[in-house]
């Protein structure tokens, strides 16, 4: 009989912020990710330098130590292009830290696109590309192949698990999402309605929150959380069930909850705890798709993303400032990937971001101090004009390439 | 001369327009004293005398506590705040007026006071008290002008119509301002003098357009399309939201237009949301408040110039911009359409009208380019030293208690 297992998944992201770029830049400068402004989060070195010693550094620490420790404990990541691009540049023992814990054989990579893009939705040929992309780079980078896949926001449905499928992915990972589950537990593994060899996993979004939003919430009843008090919890959440998906940002740790919090000694408190129980183990995605059989089949025909209380795209496509950038950013597609222009690519690609149009979100009211703390400008309507500006820049660029090649 | 502002230390036309005024006042022979709520270097001013009612630095002009809003103008402020008090508006206004007092009786009555708006009215009034000189009072806007479709500051209003009744004689920049003088003040006709603004050519310099500070817009023109621009704050008063609208409509019809909103103001991000909600985002650019060259460049990179007021006593920048060699649309609710033929006329909530206007401009370069040249001639036929001529007889004729002319 298989034991039980906690699955713990960690998102690595960093966007590239838009500097204050303006109409008067437009045409004449193309530094768009380049604030010089070092006092302001939209300076990407500075975000990537904080994040890395609040987060990165003593987490990677942690996690490398309970590695070596515990044969048992395992972790998956996914880690984003625009942030080993980062890291390469300012941070490159963060990149070596990863590896390293790569190496000990108890880390798996998660594919998703490079550009951490919403590109699903928009051109599935660009879609491919930034997976195949971020496939390379991980190879590269790792030495390692990935096998499970997670899109953009954990934003899925039923038409992504069959491209994944029929491309070749043994799992992928959504929402386990109240209206989606009805009477059903996230804590099995699923078969994605459609599809013939591909498994899903879902969010234990409860279990996974604790952590994620409410650890550190004074006026939460359950603060201070305890290792003891969430091992039990986990054990609860499995009385008949053999996971448990915990799915977050690995800022988690250290940045959306800071070290005094008292956050990783309760993580490292918590591993031990679990696995003082020979009946209790951790999974990575893979192990744990090839441990279980599918308890059942789930079918998601609308996107459901892991975000704000709806669990749809509204936070980065709810209005029309949204939809209009990135309208006009997908119809850039085929001039620009006919440019042949590496760099001018790479700035329309890193423009996909779903970060950009996250931070022009304006449905403040119940989800807004999340957003409110994510974004790095002084309003959604700054940070449209910014981007929409950086956007014409682009197309300013491309026009004049096709200009010299008589198009 | 009792003003609130000078350039460079000016937020708008109104300095603007006592400058040019005093000095073709001056050149005319008349000797002013010029009195302001804070105290600045003016440059070129040494031909007329500047006094500074307070130690504010001109951008404390409104008080202490930041810009001017008339829905923070109390009756409460006025009565409880002590003369020495500068934090507010009226505790600067009251200073201002004792300021005034001062000076008259220091330095004798003045032939005529001539004072600019309800900013400095109570103080033209004191001043007439105490010396029996004529009053002349400069009306530049309303607070009905102000406060757009709203009612206005109750307080701002009274002293409007104090100042209007204990007037010897009244300017109004424009026959539409006279108009809401008579009809919302109840002030007779025959008391309001149309004394239109001029524009001050030289004072735009000389200068060649490098075509730079635009470019991604002039780009686009190389590629045919066209520029329309409007250079405003972004206030109800400016009707902003039908532009966008119009544009919208306007895109549907002809596809290369493109529309530059130079400036800033309360309802940007609501004009920023409508024009991704009308799906034309792309081609709505936005500056930011501008001055100097951006200022300046985003005249010359219009090809027409609109100017969308749902109310506008005259409305300079439409000059400005047909000194930059635009076509200019404008609203008949604008004092500036009065002294101008070549140009299109709308009513400000008349999106189809505009709308239509603008591409008909677009797709039509000899109708652009004969809008241009025959408005530059309309322009320059107004001339500050017509506006001091007609102020002096004004002057005299008050002071001889004729009312006619």
């Amino acid at each position: 009989m298989s034991s039980r297992g906690i699955v713990l998944y960690l998102h690595v992201h960093q966007p590239l912020r838009v500097r204050k770029y303006s109409i008067f830049d437009t045409a004449e400068n193309h530094d768009y990710f380049d604030e010089s402004d070092t006092t302001t989060d939209r300076n990407n070195e500075r975000v990537l330098r904080k994040v890395a010693d609040k987060s990165y550094r003593p987490m990677n620490e942690l996690l490398e130590k309970l590695l070596h420790k515990y044969p048992d404990f395992k972790v998956s990541l996914s880690i984003t292009g625009t942030f080993i691009e980062q890291a390469e540049q300012w941070a490159p023992d963060v990149l070596e830290s990863f590896k390293r814990l790569v190496a000990t054989g108890q880390v798996e990579i998660v594919s998703e696109t490079y550009y951490h893009s919403l590109a699903f939705f928009y051109s599935l040929e660009e879609f491919e590309r930034q997976v195949r992309m971020h496939r390379d780079k991980i190879r590269e980078l790792f030495g390692v192949e990935t096998s499970v896949f997670r899109n953009t926001e954990l934003a899925y449905n039923d038409s992504l698990a069959k491209w994944a499928d029929e491309y070749g992915f043994k799992g992928i990972i959504a929402e386990g999402w109240d209206p989606v589950l009805e009477w059903r537990s996230p804590n099995h593994v699923y078969k994605p309605a459609g599809t013939q060899d591909i498994s899903l996993l879902l969010k234990n979004y409860r279990l996974s929150d604790d952590l994620a939003f409410r650890f550190s919430n004074k006026a939460w009843e359950q603060w201070p959380l305890t290792a003891d008090t969430y091992s039990e919890w986990a054990n609860a959440s499995m009385k008949d069930s053999p996971l448990v998906n915990l799915f977050m940002d690995y800022e988690t740790f250290g940045e959306h909850q800071w070290a005094d919090t008292g956050i990783f000694d309760f993580f490292e408190q918590f591993v031990g705890k679990w696995l003082d129980n020979p009946d209790n183990t951790f999974y990575t995605l893979s192990e744990a798709i090839d441990t279980h059989q599918p308890a059942g089949e789930i079918s998601m025909p609308n996107t459901v993303t892991w975000a704000d209380t709806e669990r749809d795209l509204t936070a980065w496509l709810g209005n029309s400032m949204q939809q209009e950038a990135l309208r006009h950013l997908y119809a850039l597609e085929d001039e620009i990937i006919r440019s042949g222009d590496i760099g001018l690519i790479g700035d329309w690609r890193k423009l996909q971001t779903s970060d950009h149009v996250y931070y022009m979100c304006t449905k403040w009211f119940t989800d807004g101090d999340v957003h409110a703390y994510f974004s790095p400008y002084e309003s959604p309507y700054d940070a449209f004009l910014y981007f929409m500006n950086a956007l014409r820049d682009v197309r300013y660029r491309v026009s004049e390439y096709h200009k010299h090649r008589g198009l | 001369m009792l003003g609130w502002e000078l350039p460079p230390h000016n937020s708008g036309g109104l300095g603007v327009a006592c400058y040019h005024m005093s000095k073709a006042l001056a050149l005319q022979g008349a000797s002013i004293d010029f009195v302001l709520p804070y105290t600045a270097h003016h440059p070129d001013t040494e031909f007329m005398t500047i006094h500074g009612a307070t130690t504010l630095s001109p951008l404390e002009r409104y008080g202490r506590m930041g810009a001017y809003d008339s829905k923070y103008i109390t009756e409460h402020g006025y009565d409880s705040v002590e003369e020495s008090d500068l934090s507010d508006m009226r505790g600067v206004q009251r200073h201002y007026t004792r300021f005034v007092e001062q000076l008259v009786k220091k330095n004798g009555a003045p032939d005529a006071i001539h004072a600019h708006d309800w900013l400095t009215m109570e103080a033209g009034m004191r001043a007439k008290e105490i010396t029996g000189a004529p009053l002349i009072v400069h009306v530049h806007a309303t607070e009905f002008d102000r406060s757009g479709e709203n009612s206005g500051n109750p307080i701002v209003h009274e002293i409007e119509y104090q100042g209007l009744m204990m007037a010897d004689r009244i300017i109004a920049v424009s026959a539409i301002t006279k108009s809401i003088i008579m009809r919302r003040y109840g002030i007779p006709g025959d008391k309001i003098e149309v004394i239109h603004n001029a524009i001050d050519v030289a004072s735009l310099g000389n200068y060649d357009y490098d075509g730079r500070t635009y470019k991604y817009l002039e780009s686009l023109k190389e590629e045919g399309y066209v520029v329309v621009a409007t250079v405003t704050r972004f206030t109800i008063q400016k009707g902003l939201t039908h532009f966008i609208r119009a544009a919208a409509r306007a895109s549907e019809k002809y596809d290369k237009l493109v529309f530059l909103l130079a400036g800033d103001g309360e309802q940007r991000d609501e004009l920023i949301s409508l024009s991704a909600d009308l799906g034309i985002a792309d081609r709505v650019f936005f500056t930011g408040f501008v001055r100097g060259k951006p200022w300046r460049d985003a005249y010359n990179v219009a090809d027409v110039f609109v100017m969308s007021s749902v109310s506008e006593p005259f409305g300079l920048t439409a000059l400005e911009a047909a000194h930059h060699n635009a076509a200019l649309i404008i609203t008949r609710q604008s004092g500036v359409s009065e002294v101008l033929n070549s140009i299109f006329r709308y009513d400000f909530w008349d999106i189809d009208v505009l709308a239509d206007q603008m591409v008909g401009i677009a797709l039509s370069p000899s109708l652009a380019k004969d809008l241009k040249a025959n408005v530059r001639n309309e322009y320059a036929r107004i001339s500050w030293h017509d506006v001091a001529r007609n102020c002096l007889r004004l002057y005299s004729q008050a002071a001889s208690g004729k009312v006619h002319a």
